[in-house]
């Protein structure tokens, strides 16, 4: 080990090296200069807690709570922005969906929060058959604050609705039953495996 | 050009900027033969196109002055404006060069009286200062240009603006037949000192360069503040010709980016510090400048600069890499970001930006004339591999003029002690 990277090691903390080792990208963490301009591009950076280079910063300083119970990565729209700017191209967009995965994994993650609220129907709907259906994710969607708020969101959407009827774009039928792929035991079978390789690679680092 | 004698103890010097003027005269004042060849019409480089220079703030004039004395006196040193290198082909103490000069148009008999200058009608962009400005098609180019000698744009060539210049000559310096020459020359050793080159300001498209006529560069900047620059020594905006009291400057433009140049380019933090004196120059308290900064790197000797300008009221460090500029309906460039001291978000109004734009090689994206080891960022590295071709100055590193003149020396000795061997072995 140079004497260079020695140095380096201890200002990595227990925090920055569980990141490292369990969160997607997480290796790129140590990489950020904190120049500021991934939260200065985000277009939602003003309503998160912590922006990008923030948490970054939480990270290194060892702050696990915080990060972790943030709602903050949640927000991530997916947008881009931060990556096609940040002058050490981290991947920044990948970072906070693996701390938002890692948080969720570990039952940290913010219970009411929105957007996760969101990804967890999504998640369901698509694991069922395989495809997603729009029209039960859509009305799931229309109830996920109660249901007298959904039956007023679904009548101000009906228009629109009824647009996509006609369109062909909806089809009524797809709420009873609706398509899937054609070997949905399979799709199981490798969600399955897929999840066990995740649990393990977890316990792994944990001891 | 029969006349140029160049054996292989014969020294060649590619580049008349600061650092290849001064490894010609360190190297022709230890009594070797020099040819100095310089692709514009004058020698000087990028330094006689600043305003000062830190850290002392002199004028370049003074700078560049000593080393033209210095040069117009010794007779060892052939030097060779509007030349280029075509080729390149050889080893070590023994090189072959085929230079390619472009024709003038005006011989050694101009005065630099300016009399052509005033016949001939057509204007070009002035290069002198980065197209911000129009010059005569007959032109000189700037006043202190060594040699002082016109030069005819080739575009007038066979319009009645060349004839109006003849005529307008009592000296009988326009030659209209004068053409391109070539001609191949041995040498014992290169030293290439071809300098820098600002990062093309267009390519960083958050920062609307292309867009915004509030948002110029560094090196721009320095024109302004030259009273026979474009705007006569004021700094106004461009959009209104209105006087810009409230400026930003932008560190990293272009620099320590992976999306543009990787490196830094360790001059532009002191060329911002120092550009800050410029407003309080002219317009005293009145005169706000606003850094906005990744780290400020002023290194050993020139911190003390940093703290003086650290110490100014007028001047505000925002540590922040401003993530996008807009503009409001009056022109007025808004920078957008966070300060990372705090978190804040910001969204500031300045009357004029300035980017302190990234150095890159000249050698970047043209074809070097024979293999040269170069590091990833395109500079000419010291190794074995490049046999007696040295780089000096810019072409080997992001230098200020303190360094590049060090370098120039440097390479001034490199290339003796080749010369030296090969005259020792053919005694
Ligand atoms: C905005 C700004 C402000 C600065 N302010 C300061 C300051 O205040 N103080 C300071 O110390 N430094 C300053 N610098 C840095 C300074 O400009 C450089 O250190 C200096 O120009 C280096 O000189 P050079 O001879 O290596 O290169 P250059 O000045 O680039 O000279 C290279 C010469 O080679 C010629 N040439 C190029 N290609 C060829 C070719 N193919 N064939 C023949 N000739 C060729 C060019 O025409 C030029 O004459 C500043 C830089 C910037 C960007
Ligand atoms: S843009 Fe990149 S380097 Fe800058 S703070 Fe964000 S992640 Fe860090
Ligand atoms: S990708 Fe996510 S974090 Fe990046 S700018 Fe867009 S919303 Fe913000
Ligand atoms: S070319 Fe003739 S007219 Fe033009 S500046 Fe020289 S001497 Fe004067
Ligand atoms: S010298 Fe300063 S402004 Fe220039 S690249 Fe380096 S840190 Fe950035």
């Amino acid at each position: 080990m140079s004497a260079n990277v020695q140095a380096i090691e201890s200002y990595r903390n227990s925090f920055l090296k569980e990141v490292e080792a369990n969160v997607e990208e997480g290796d790129w963490v140590k990489m950020c200069m904190q120049c500021g301009v991934c939260s200065g591009s985000c277009p939602l950076g003003p309503y998160w807690e912590h922006p990008p280079q923030e948490i970054f910063m939480l990270i290194r300083a060892g702050k696990r709570e915080e990060v972790l119970k943030s709602s903050s990565m949640w927000m991530c729209t997916s947008c881009y922005n931060c990556i096609a700017r940040c002058p050490r191209e981290l991947p920044i967009t990948h970072i906070m969906h693996g701390l938002a995965t890692y948080a969720e994994r570990l039952g940290m993650a913010p219970k009411n929060q929105p957007t996760r609220k969101f990804a967890l129907k999504f998640w369901d709907n698509l694991t069922k058959k395989g495809r997603v259906n729009e029209l039960k994710l859509g009305v799931s969607l229309y109830f996920m604050n109660g249901f007298v708020e959904g039956i007023k969101t679904a009548l101000k959407a009906m228009p629109l609705g009824m647009n996509m009827y006609k369109t062909k774009r909806l089809n009524p039928m797809e709420y009873f039953g609706g398509h899937g792929v054609k070997d949905t035991s399979g799709l199981k079978a490798i969600l399955k495996k897929a999840e066990e390789i995740e649990l393990a690679k977890l316990k792994k680092t944990d001891a | 050009m029969a006349d140029i004698v160049a054996t292989n103890e014969t020294i060649l010097v590619v580049g008349g900027g600061i650092s290849g003027m001064t490894a010609a005269i360190e190297a022709a004042e230890c009594g070797k033969q020099v040819i100095l060849v310089e692709k514009t019409p004058a020698v000087g480089g990028r330094v006689s196109q600043l305003y000062k220079y830190f850290p002392k703030l002199c004028h370049p004039t003074c700078g560049l002055e000593i080393n033209l004395r210095r040069l117009k006196a010794n007779r060892n040193i052939r030097l060779l404006t509007m030349t280029e290198v075509a080729s390149v082909s050889g080893e070590t103490g023994n090189y072959q060069v085929t230079l390619k000069t472009a024709p003038r148009f005006v011989n050694e008999n101009c005065t630099a009286c300016g009399e052509c200058g005033k016949a001939v009608e057509a204007e070009f962009d002035d290069e002198f200062n980065y197209g911000l400005k129009k010059r005569k098609g007959a032109w000189l180019v700037s006043n202190m240009a060594y040699p002082q000698r016109y030069v005819l744009d080739p575009r007038i060539i066979g319009t009645p603006d060349a004839d109006k210049a003849k005529a307008a000559c009592k000296y009988d310096a326009i030659d209209l037949d004068d053409s391109e020459q070539e001609t191949t020359i041995t040498v014992g050793a290169i030293i290439w000192a071809t300098g820098w080159k600002p990062f093309d300001a267009n390519k960083i498209q958050p920062y609307g360069y292309d867009r915004y006529r509030n948002v110029i560069t560094s090196v721009e900047f320095e024109r302004m503040m030259d009273p026979r620059g474009p705007t006569g020594g004021r700094i106004l905006r461009p959009s209104d010709g209105k006087e810009a009291k409230n400026v930003a400057f932008i560190q990293c433009a272009g620099s320590r980016d992976r999306n543009y140049l990787k490196h830094c380019s360790r001059i532009c933090c002191m060329a911002s510090l120092k550009q800050t004196t410029y407003l309080r120059e002219q317009f005293g308290d009145e005169g706000k400048s606003t850094v906005y900064y990744i780290d400020i790197r002023a290194i050993d000797r020139i911190d003390d600069f940093y703290q003086k300008v650290q110490a100014d009221e007028n001047v505000t460090f925002i540590k922040s890499k401003v993530a996008s500029i807009t503009q409001d309906k009056d022109e007025n460039p808004v920078l957008n970001g966070v300060n990372t001291e705090g978190y804040q978000r910001y969204a500031n109004t300045h009357d004029l930006v300035v980017l302190a734009i990234g150095m890159e090689p000249s050698t970047a994206g043209s074809d070097f004339p024979i293999d040269v080891a170069v590091n990833e960022h395109g500079f000419i590295e010291q190794d074995e591999s490049n046999g007696s071709i040295f780089a000096a100055g810019c072409s080997s590193d992001a230098l200020d003029v303190n360094r590049a003149v060090q370098s120039g020396t440097a390479s001034a000795l490199r290339a003796i002690q080749v010369i030296n061997r090969v005259a020792s072995t053919e005694g």
